[in-house]
């Protein structure tokens, strides 16, 4: 026997103690949440029914199966405020992806042809904001674009307005703060992909007279679709189901799922509803990972 | 021959305008937390005023302890659990559940934090748990012990395994092996993943917002409930002051990392 099989064999016994703890408090809460959600609202403690009574016998748990029911999601789908929140959601989502893919790109970029030296320290720098509270980083831009805030004041002593210019409650405040926050998810995959590129292959397409768009677009751009990839997956989910960006920086008029999520919850305290857009927000996220991992899997076939 | 690969002019500019935009928000933070005047934007000269304001609201005080001790607790837990995970995953190769096992690690690092939370608070209510200190403590310590074991595995995943079969064909059983060939060097990955689960807890707003229960607010809940009624320039200093504590706290974990690199091993960035 190698010794790398009998180190299997202990290290296996490594996974009980953490396995336990995640099907605990990650899989058997997943349970709870399907469970209530296919429950009623109620004015109890806890404020749904029926309540699963493991001591009351057979009949009366029979009993409350039989009350469940899926009117929490006919609830979902019929109500315009729940189906703009999921819409609203996704737009957020997909425009702030754009915009961070957009962004993060020459920044990676800029950082993958950096000396060696140097990479090493932007990677630190685009690191230490993400370890910064993320609350104090969107704190700090209802600083910036409060009404007499910064921007405005800037703004007025070049000139440029001759009034401050609302920005907080605004979506451009919104994307401005889910972009910053963000940021970091997007650029440190891309930096991946861009550092362990071969340069030689885009000097080869520039020597054989490749405009440097050219190069980009035929050669750089597609070879780093892995990082574009886990980038764009990294940030657009966090984003789908984000609350705290979009309440503090946007208008209260529409609503992303999160935040409605928030609310049924703490304000209308709607249990089962609440649970119910969960359930949805959770299987309307899956598809991009599976999509994701599906492509992942053509392509491993395709470098065959 | 054109070089593509040297910086060109757009690479510089581009590095710079991304790096003051990460950058100088939190600088103007800063800056504003020594501001005298009570109104945040305009400046009165430099003043401890507000960080001497914070250290007499009761309220603030009570919350940030409250966050340190649940950042503390559940990020000591989370290495735990997290080095295991790690280990059973890069050394334990093929066991029963595995793929069960490593989805549900790495699910809750994308998963939206409503969701998590509101699962988590649905299972004490049903267990009819008291909320507080330690409902906050078990939501995080499920959350960053996954950041624990990515960190963890990466480092073990760039190991030389020959270390360890060189200890285990010396006569060390695999335990002890681990424990004094391979525990040592991935230690530096440990002690980062020990800071990002502190750095996170101390963060979070969401899943502690629905596992506390009242009267154990963290200090994000109670700045973010003063956030919503409008600036404070007290916010600033706590801000501040917290700013300050993360940086030191990376500060010990380079050091930690150059220290153990200085003994032969380079060490991994996180």
């Amino acid at each position: 026997m190698s010794a790398r099989r009998i180190f299997a064999r202990p290290a296996r016994f490594a996974a009980i103690a953490p396995y336990v703890w995640m099907v605990l408090f990650f899989l058997v809460p997943f349970a709870f949440v399907l469970k209530i959600s296919l429950s009623q609202t109620a004015i109890a403690q806890p404020p749904y029914e029926p309540v699963f009574d493991l001591t009351a016998g057979w009949e009366a748990l029979k009993a409350a199966f039989a009350a469940l029911g899926i009117d929490n999601f006919r609830l979902l789908v019929s109500d315009d405020i729940y189906v703009f929140a999921y819409v609203r959601s996704l737009t957020v989502a997909v425009t702030a992806t754009v915009l961070l893919l957009l962004i993060g790109y020459p920044i990676a970029y800029g950082m993958a042809r950096l000396p060696k030296r140097w990479q090493a320290v932007a990677m630190v720098l685009v690191i230490v904001p993400f370890w910064t509270s993320f609350l104090i980083r969107i704190y700090a831009w209802i600083n910036i674009l409060q009404h007499d805030g910064l921007l405005n004041q800037i703004l007025l002593a070049l000139h440029l307005v001759s009034q401050p210019v609302v920005w907080l409650s605004t979506d451009t405040a919104m994307y401005i703060g889910i972009v910053y926050s963000y940021l970091p998810f997007m650029i440190l995959p891309l930096y991946a992909t861009l550092a362990k590129m071969e340069p030689m292959l885009e000097e080869a397409a520039s020597d054989l007279g490749a405009p440097p768009w050219q190069v980009f677009w035929l050669v750089t751009f597609p070879l780093s679709l892995p990082g574009v990839g886990a980038g764009v997956l990294l940030c657009f989910i966090p984003i789908v189901g984000e609350f705290v960006i979009p309440d503090l920086l946007a208008g209260s008029n529409s609503l992303m799922i999160g935040q409605t999520l928030w609310l049924e919850f703490f304000t209308n305290k709607d249990w089962p509803v609440a649970s119910a857009a969960a359930i949805v927000l959770l299987v309307v996220l899956l598809l991009p990972l599976l999509l994701y991992e599906r492509l992942q899997k053509r392509q491993l076939e395709q470098g065959r | 021959m054109r070089k593509l690969t040297r910086l060109s002019r757009f690479n510089v500019a581009s590095l710079a305008l991304g790096l003051a935009f990460l950058y100088l928000p939190i600088l103007i933070l800063v800056i504003y937390s020594f501001n005298a005047s009570r109104l945040v934007t305009v400046w009165g000269g430099w003043s401890l005023r507000w960080y001497h304001e914070f250290f007499n609201d009761r309220a603030m005080i009570e919350a940030a302890w409250m966050s340190f001790r649940v950042a503390v607790s559940s990020a000591t837990i989370a290495t735990l659990l997290g080095t295991l995970a790690a280990v059973a995953l890069s050394r334990g190769e093929r066991f029963r559940g595995r793929t069960l096992f490593s989805g549900m690690l790495y699910a809750p690092l994308v998963m939206p934090e409503v969701i998590t939370g509101l699962s988590l608070l649905l299972l004490f209510v049903a267990l009819n748990a008291e909320r507080g200190f330690w409902t906050v403590t078990i939501a995080h310590t499920t959350l960053t012990m996954c950041f624990v074991a990515v960190v963890v595995q990466s480092r073990l995943g760039s190991l030389d395994r020959s270390l360890e079969e060189a200890a285990m064909d010396l006569g060390c059983d695999p335990v002890r092996a681990f424990v004094a060939v391979t525990l040592p060097l991935i230690a530096p990955a440990i002690v980062a993943g020990w800071m990002l689960a502190f750095t996170l807890s101390l963060d979070d707003l969401v899943i502690a917002s629905f596992t506390t229960g009242p009267g154990s607010a963290t200090l994000p809940i109670r700045i973010y409930s003063e956030v919503r009624l409008g600036v404070k320039p007290e916010i600033n200093a706590i801000c501040t002051l917290v700013i300050a504590l993360i940086a030191a706290v990376i500060v010990i974990a380079s050091l930690a990392s150059k220290l153990s690199s200085s003994q032969g091993e380079s060490a991994a960035p996180l």
